[in-house]
C-alpha cells in the first residue's frame, strides 16, 4: 500500500477482510487455545489455531525419569479424564514386559476408564451447551462429576492426579463398599442423564446451534486422522475397545452408537448414548468385581512387595528400595499402545533401550488431530460456529500442548 | 494376529521390493524400514492397496539416535479401519538430509511434520507451512534432540520494573541431577586395565 494511490478506489472504500484473535483468554477456548481468525464479514475464511501455550515438555522430561515417575505425568495431559490415559502407558509397559495383569485388576480398569468416559463426557456435553447459550446443563452436569471425584477420591486418594493404573495391575484394591456404591450411583444416573437430555436434545435453540454445523464425512474423518466420537459422528462403528480389544473389554456387553450425518447435533447425541452404554458397563463390572476376589497386581520386579513381607523379609525391603529409586528396566523394543480415550485413540510410543528410563516416549493425543483440522471444518461458517466446533471437538490443552 | 502380519509385511514386499528394505514382527506389531526417496509414493500405496487400505494416518515422530550417522529415525504410523491392522514405517534419515512431506497423501501430516520440525529440526519438502508449533514465538535449538539439555537455555519472568516478561539464561540453584543407576551388583563389568585372565575367570 506504501507509497501507491489507487484514485479508483479511495481507502475508505476499500474492503478488506478482517482478522481477529480468538483467545487465548476466551471462555469458550476451553483452554489456552489462540485462533487467529481472518473473518468475511461474520463468515469464517480462514483459521490458524496457534497451540503450544501449555508446552511443558512432558516427552522431554520423561526421558530422564524412570518408568514408575512418568506414571503421574499422563494424569496431567487429559486431566479430565485421567485414568484412561496412565492405561496407555500401562499397556505399552505391560507389552514390553509381557506382564499378565490379574483379573481383578482388569476389570477394576475397566471399572475405572468407564468413570473416566463419564467424567469427560459429561463436562464436554454440558460446556459445550454453555458455548451455544445454556448455562443449567454445567451445573447439573458438575454435579455428578463430583460423585465421580469421590469415587476416584476412595479408590487412590486423589481427585484428579490418581496415579491409580500401574504396570502390572492397580495400585490397591477396592473396598467392597465402594463397588456397592459405585453401582446405587450407576442405578441413580440415567435419571440425571434424562434431566439434562430433556434440557438440550429438543431444545430449539441448541438445536439451531448444532445440527448442520461442522458436518464430517467419512472420507473427511479418514483423511484428517479423527477418532474416537468424531468418526462415530459421521457413522462409522469404529471403536478400539470391540475392534482391537484390550484389557477384558472382549466380555462386556455394550452398543457402540454411530451418528448418521456428522454434524455437531449427531456428536452430542453419540456422546448422550456413549454414557447410557458406559452405565451398561459399570454395572456388569461391579457384578463381577463381587465374585471375583484375588491380587490387583502382578507380583514380580514390577510391583513392590506386600507390607507384611518387607517386615519379615531382608530381599523385600532391598526389592522395595530397588523399585523406589532405580525403578524396574524393561527390555530393549518399540511399542505402540493405544486406548479408546473418551476423547478418541490415545496412544504412547514407547522405544525402550533395556534401562530403566524411556528411550523415547511419544504421546499421540486425539485432540491434536482434531483442532489441526480446525481450518478445514471451520471455514466457511460463521464466527459464532466456531465456539460450538470447538465444543464438539472436545479440546483439552493438557494432551495437545504436552 | 503376528502370521496375518507376517503375510502381510510379505505382500508389501513383494509388490514394491525397491521400497522396503526390511520389515519385522514383534510385540505382534509389523514394522518396516523404508527408502526415503521413495516414501510418498510407498505411503500412497498402503493407502489405495486393497489389501492394505491403511486409510489414517495415526502418528509421525522421530527418535533421535546421536551416535549414528543417519541419526534420527523417523517413525511413521498408520491404521486401517477397514481391515483392522496397523503398521509402523520407519526412515532413518541424516541430519542434514530433507524428508519429502506426505501432505499430499495424509492432510493430517501437516502438524505432525511441524512438530517433528519444531522438535528435531528435520525438515520435510513440499510442507506448505513449516513453522514450530508447540514451542514459544522466537524460541531457538531443537529441544527433543538429546544433545538439548533438559532445563534448556533460557527461562522467563514477569519484571515488576520493566512491566513485561522478560528471558534470561537459566541460572539454576541446584545442579539438575540426572542419577546413574549403573548398579554394581548386576551388568557392570570389573575389569581392571592390563587384567588378561579376567575373561576366563568370569567363566
Amino acid at each position: 500500500m506504501d507509497g501507491q494511490f489507487d484514485d479508483a478506489l479511495t481507502g475508505e472504500q476499500k474492503i478488506r477482510n478482517f482478522n481477529i484473535n480468538f483467545g487465548p483468554q476466551h471462555p469458550a477456548a476451553h483452554g489456552v487455545l489462540r485462533l487467529v481468525l481472518e473473518l468475511d464479514g461474520e463468515i469464517v475464511e480462514r483459521c490458524d489455531p496457534h497451540i503450544g501455550l501449555l508446552h511443558r515438555g512432558t516427552e522431554k522430561l520423561m526421558e530422564s525419569r524412570t518408568y514408575l515417575q512418568n506414571l503421574p505425568y499422563f494424569d496431567r495431559l487429559d486431566y479430565v479424564a485421567p485414568m484412561n490415559q496412565e492405561h496407555a502407558w500401562c499397556l505399552a509397559i505391560e507389552k514390553l514386559t509381557k506382564t499378565e495383569v490379574p483379573r481383578r485388576a482388569s476389570l477394576i480398569r475397566v471399572l475405572y476408564s468407564e468413570i473416566g468416559r463419564i467424567l469427560n463426557h459429561l463436562l464436554n456435553v454440558t460446556t459445550q451447551a454453555m458455548d451455544v447459550g445454556a448455562l443449567t446443563p454445567p451445573l447439573w452436569g458438575f454435579e455428578e462429576r463430583e460423585k465421580l471425584m469421590i469415587f476416584y477420591e476412595r479408590a487412590c486418594g486423589a481427585r484428579l492426579h490418581a496415579a491409580y493404573f500401574r504396570p502390572g495391575g492397580v495400585h490397591q484394591d477396592l473396598p467392597p463398599e465402594l463397588i456397592e456404591d459405585i453401582d446405587a450411583w450407576a442405578k441413580d444416573f440415567p435419571r440425571v442423564l434424562a434431566d439434562i437430555d430433556g434440557l438440550l436434545t429438543e431444545n430449539r435453540i441448541f438445536k439451531q446451534r448444532n445440527a448442520d454445523i461442522g458436518v464430517i464425512t467419512e472420507q473427511e474423518a479418514l483423511d484428517w486422522g479423527f477418532s474416537g466420537v468424531m468418526v462415530r459422528g459421521s457413522g462409522m462403528a469404529w471403536d478400539l475397545r470391540r475392534s482391537q480389544p484390550y484389557e477384558c473389554y472382549d466380555e462386556f456387553e455394550f452398543g457402540i452408537p454411530v451418528g448418521k450425518n456428522g454434524d455437531c447435533y449427531d456428536r452430542y447425541l453419540v456422546r448422550m448414548q456413549e454414557m447410557r452404554e458406559s452405565i451398561r458397563i459399570i454395572h456388569q463390572a461391579c457384578e463381577k468385581l463381587r465374585k471375583e476376589p484375588g491380587p490387583v497386581m502382578a507380583r514380580g520386579k514390577m510391583a513392590p512387595p506386600t507390607r507384611s513381607d518387607m517386615k519379615t523379609s531382608m530381599e523385600a525391603l532391598i526389592h522395595h528400595f530397588k523399585l523406589y529409586t532405580e525403578g524396574f528396566h524393561v527390555p530393549a523394543g518399540e511399542v505402540y499402545a493405544a486406548v479408546e480415550a473418551p476423547k478418541g485413540e490415545f496412544g504412547v510410543y514407547l522405544v525402550a533401550d533395556g534401562t530403566n528410563r524411556p528411550y523415547r516416549a511419544k504421546l499421540r493425543a486425539p485432540g491434536f488431530l482434531h483442532l489441526q483440522a480446525m481450518d478445514h471444518v471451520a471455514s466457511g461458517h460463521q464466527l459464532a460456529d466456531v465456539a460450538a466446533i470447538i465444543g464438539t471437538m472436545d479440546v483439552v490443552f493438557g494432551e495437545i500442548d504436552r | 494376529m503376528s502370521e496375518n502380519l507376517s503375510e502381510l509385511g510379505a505382500h508389501i514386499e513383494a509388490k514394491r521390493p525397491d521400497c522396503v528394505l526390511s520389515y519385522a514382527v514383534a510385540h505382534d506389531e509389523l514394522t518396516m524400514d523404508i527408502a526415503p526417496s521413495s516414501l510418498v509414493s510407498f505411503v500412497e500405496f498402503l493407502k489405495t492397496d486393497r489389501t492394505c487400505r491403511f486409510s489414517t494416518l495415526v502418528d509421525i515422530t522421530a527418535v533421535d539416535y546421536p551416535a549414528r550417522p543417519a541419526r534420527f529415525d523417523v517413525v511413521y504410523h498408520f491404521l486401517s479401519m477397514y481391515q483392522n491392522h496397523r503398521i509402523r514405517l520407519r526412515v532413518a534419515t541424516r541430519e542434514d538430509e530433507m524428508l519429502p512431506s506426505i501432505i499430499e497423501v495424509h492432510p493430517s501430516a501437516n502438524w505432525f511434520e511441524r512438530e517433528i520440525f519444531d522438535m528435531f529440526g528435520i525438515l520435510f519438502t513440499g510442507h506448505p507451512d513449516l513453522r514450530r508449533i508447540l514451542t514459544d514465538y522466537g524460541f531457538r535449538g531443537y529441544p527433543l534432540r538429546k544433545d538439548f539439555p533438559t532445563t534448556g537455555y533460557t527461562e522467563v519472568r514477569y519484571d515488576e520494573a520493566q512491566k513485561r516478561v522478560v528471558y534470561e539464561p537459566v541460572k539454576l540453584v541446584q545442579e539438575y541431577r540426572q542419577f546413574d543407576f549403573m548398579s554394581p551388583w548386576e551388568g557392570a563389568e570389573y575389569i581392571l586395565p592390563g587384567d588378561d585372565k579376567a575373561q576366563e575367570g568370569a567363566k
